[in-house]
């Protein structure tokens, strides 16, 4: 079944731009990312749009489909209403590049700055035993597909470029817990770099991360919460305080 | 115009999925200079869509497992026609690769002593698999890519600049590789973002490009699978191996028809799945080919009991290799047989239950539930074939993985040939990308020693540029996106899954006629992120690999693997020796046959006689191998 679509896409660059109407059609089971390269194709061949695999598993396709952080690719055109006009722009927390195309290089560099894996020097290869139940906890932080959704919804840096300096965002909150999580990984004060160097301390749990990711990560039940609680349960318990201070022992491990 | 941006590297990686940037550790780690570059973002790689696992027979899940069991289910998979050399090299070293993954911070599903899990396969006698869910490449792709950033790292904490000795280069297309005085000097390309253009001066290219299934029109491929780094091979002289060699995944989504083509994974089988027709019958037991009837079951009750005792009963034929699969389906569908859609069934939820299929197949839950309205915790989902990988590629030496022909070169991951023959096993592709991709790191250390930098000329420079701003100099020419759209409509149609040779001729005829057309391509806009401007390049690439394919094929008088021709449907064992080579010579691909090596004698021993009497002549039978 076919039927006419009514887009409104933001098309422009880092100058100027606004958003432009396009009737297109659309066929059964067709979702945003199918519409918007129907329009590529037959009316406005230079539209800047990324995608890569259309089957919701690399995370290129990251915009805002109603106002709504989506991937185009997982988003579909029947669960918008027969007349309802779909306006698709690009993401808001980062620099337009063009049309739909954001640059997203800020969470590259933030990428740089989370300390990597530290593997125990004394084992080698294939020795490693870990439980299912262990791997789990990080495995789950692991089927982030880098769509920066997260990133570009969160209140801390959406509309505060002042604060993108100092905040890593929820995407390398998880990564820095998956790491604390990892049963193998040595390098110590995961937390405290979160809370310190990373800006963890700036996030204040609304959770819209946790609703728009489109891998359903529990991102602050599971990621940042339980590094927050740990946080404070080492930084303001003064036992553990002064345990710290008298036999120079890591505070937080 | 503004100054042509320029670097100088020692080491350029075009690509920058599973193979590539594993090339890239491995030249990093000797100490050498290295460019990574992408089409994409940095970790969207096709790598990415990989589900089912990697292929290493670490012995986690049956200690009967080791390297030669892997070696001959290569062999036999690829129908014999497998480069040996690299089908050793590849099932000695792939254990090595995933430990190393491990050791890098990668997190795979683990056995119940703690070891490294592993599932069974199509074509692979125990299981092998290491994996993580269904989303196994995501696992390798993100390893590796925070093992760049560990690299990257280090280098800062020496010299101050994270990118002083790794940098990566995204969103960027190469659009030609260059060379002076018959070897490699460097690169050439733009920024997808600007339009700008780019020269890399290196002694050594790595390409790892990946695939070509974008030339088709039902894929599991992403937008990047356009052959870039088998035509910038071809244009740079290096020969492609066996291009008639493609892969049709046996179960692709086939509803809606805006996911046609969407993997659904092996491991859905691995883990017990079973394919249907519309009569509700298991078909697949009607279609073990002669060479494998000893090793797979004849019946339903000897194949649900391989799932709790392998010892003792015959596998499943649903998992057969998957090019038998295709075949099974594709025949299915053409005697009416067909499902609603065109498709047939496959269904894992009578034999698991609803916790256990979210838990081993999470993304195919996700993915049918979610674009196709299934859930497949309770029905069927409907599949058939769809272009998923190409077996040919760039002719390699086995152990350098350098390309023949041009010093300097090197080709690894799918974009290689010979390693899988005639038809790839599942699991085998991950293993593949991080051997050779490491072996390519290691040949390209080795060449740069010997051969310090080659300067790029400013002739070299002109002619590249000129290529890229040709499509703005015509006005009112071919779009690309239509003339994509009919080759996708030729190769889909005439140079599929069963092929004859009148088809072959006229898809030859017609893919010239398109190439023809594409050198009037004119592009609407600028040069700044232009989809159409960069869909230009790409289908020049796609349409050098198809004739490269239909040439291929339609020389290739037999059915073997993934080549199906209607027209010869026995496998002959005269064909088994031959491979067939394609070169360019600037206007068009030619192919000839070149004779494959034979296996040593050690190798050769490590089969049953009465197997290779089923594939090779009575003649290279009895001389039991080369010496």
């Amino acid at each position: 079944m076919t039927r006419n679509v009514k887009l409104r896409i933001w098309r422009g660059d880092s100058t100027d731009g606004g958003l432009q109407d396009v009737q297109v059609e659309a066929n059964t089971g067709e979702v945003v990312l199918d519409v918007i390269h129907r329009v590529q194709a037959t009316q406005m061949g230079d539209l800047a749009v990324r995608w890569n695999c259309k089957a919701g598993k690399c995370g290129s396709c990251s915009m805002e489909i109603n106002g709504k952080p989506r991937l185009a690719c997982m988003t579909q055109v029947a669960s918008f209403g027969d007349e309802e006009v779909i306006t698709v722009t690009p993401l808001r927390a980062f620099p337009v590049i063009k049309d739909l195309v954001t640059d997203v290089s800020f969470n590259y560099k933030k990428a740089m700055e989370i300390p990597a894996y530290e593997h125990p020097q004394n084992l080698g290869p294939g020795e490693a035993r870990m439980e299912q139940i262990d791997v789990e906890r990080s495995q789950e932080f692991r089927n982030c597909i880098e769509c920066f959704l997260c990133q570009d919804v969160c209140h801390v840096v959406r509309d505060h470029e002042e604060n993108k300096k100092s905040f890593a965002g929820p995407r390398f909150f998880i990564r820095i817990a998956e790491l604390d999580m990892h049963p193998l990984d040595t390098l110590k004060n995961r937390k405290r770099t979160a809370q310190e160097e990373h800006g963890l301390g700036m996030c204040n749990i609304t959770k819209c991360c946790t609703e728009i990711c489109p891998q359903h990560i529990r991102i602050t039940d599971n990621g940042i919460i339980p590094m927050k609680e740990r946080v404070v349960d080492t930084k303001y318990d003064p036992v553990r305080w002064l345990g710290s201070k008298i036999r120079k022992r890591e505070g937080i491990v | 115009m503004s100054e042509l941006e320029r670097h100088s590297y020692d080491v350029v990686v075009i690509g920058a999925g599973g193979a590539g940037l594993r090339a890239a550790v491995e030249a990093r780690e000797a100490g050498l200079r290295v460019a990574i570059i992408c089409k994409s973002l940095f970790g969207k790689a096709h790598t990415v869509m990989a589900e089912g696992g990697a292929a290493a027979s670490m012995g986690n899940a049956n200690e009967k497992d080791n390297w030669m069991v892997h070696f001959r289910d290569t062999m036999r998979g690829g129908k014999f026609l497998s480069h040996y050399r690299m089908a050793e090299l590849h099932a000695k070293e792939a254990p090595d690769r995933i430990w190393e993954l491990e050791m890098w911070g990668a997190l795979f599903d683990r056995t119940k002593a703690g070891k490294i899990s592993q599932r069974n396969f199509g074509g692979h006698e125990y299981p092998r698999l290491a994996h993580v869910g269904d989303r196994t490449g995501l696992e390798l792709i993100r390893t590796m890519q925070q093992k760049i950033v560990a690299l990257q790292q280090k280098d800062g904490r020496d010299t101050g600049d994270m990118e002083s000795g790794i940098k990566v280069f995204a969103e960027l297309t190469i659009t030609d590789i260059l060379k002076e005085n018959g070897r490699v000097s460097g690169a050439y390309g733009y920024w997808r973002e600007s339009g700008e253009e780019v020269a890399f001066q290196a002694p050594a290219v790595v390409i790892a490009t990946g695939g070509v299934g974008k030339t088709f029109k039902v894929t599991s491929n992403s937008w990047e699978g356009t052959g870039d780094g088998h035509a910038l091979a071809l244009k740079a002289g290096a020969n492609l191996v066996d291009m008639e060699f493609l892969q049709f995944h046996p179960t692709g989504m086939v509803w809606p028809p805006s996911v046609r083509g969407i993997l659904v994974t092996e491991s859905v089988r691995g883990e017990g799945g079973v394919l249907t027709n519309s009569d509700g019958k298991r078909f697949m037991f009607n279609y073990i080919p002669e060479v494998f009837k000893d090793k797979y079951a004849d019946n339903e009750a000897e194949a649900d009991r391989w799932y709790e005792d392998q010892d003792n009963n015959r596998r499943p034929p649903e998992l057969l290799p998957r090019d038998e699969v295709a075949r099974a389906i594709n025949s299915e569908v053409k005697a009416g047989r067909g499902g609603e859609h065109g498709g047939i069934y496959l269904d894992v939820s009578k034999r698991l239950s609803a916790e256990v299929i979210k838990k081993k197949l999470p993304s195919m839950w996700h993915q049918f539930f979610e674009l196709a309205g299934v859930d497949i915790t309770k029905e069927a989902m409907e599949v058939g074939p769809t272009c998923h990988y190409i077996m040919g590629g760039v002719e390699v030496d086995p152990d350098t993985a350098a390309a023949v022909g041009v010093p300097g070169l090197f080709a690894a991951g799918e974009v290689a040939g010979g390693m899988h023959g005639s038809n790839r096993l599942g699991g085998n592709s991950l293993s593949d990308l991080l051997v050779f991709g490491r072996r390519a790191g290691i040949g390209a250390v080795e060449y740069v020693k010997n051969n310090p930098a080659n300067p790029v000329s400013d002739s070299a420079i002109a002619a590249a540029a000129s290529k890229i701003q040709a499509p703005f100099n015509r006005e009112g020419g071919e779009n690309s996106y239509a003339l994509h759209a009919e080759l996708q409509e030729i190769t889909q149609d005439l140079v599929g899954i069963i092929r004859t040779g009148s088809e072959l001729k006229e898809a030859i005829t017609k893919i010239a006629q398109i190439r023809q057309r594409s050198a009037n391509v004119a592009v609407a806009g600028g040069r700044k992120f232009n989809p159409g401007f960069h869909l230009a390049f790409d289908l020049d690439n796609m349409l050098l690999v198809a004739e490269s394919t239909a040439k291929s094929a339609i020389a290739r008088e037999e059915s073997r693997g993934g080549h199906t021709r209607d027209d010869f449907p026995v496998m002959s064992d005269k064909w088994r020796q031959v491979n067939h080579i394609s070169s360019f010579d600037g206007s068009q691909i030619s192919v000839r046959t070149q004779v494959l090596p034979n296996m040593p004698k050690e190798l050769f021993d490590l089969f049953d006689i009465h197997e290779l009497e089923k594939y090779m002549t009575s003649e290279e039978v009895s001389k039991g191998g080369s010496k």
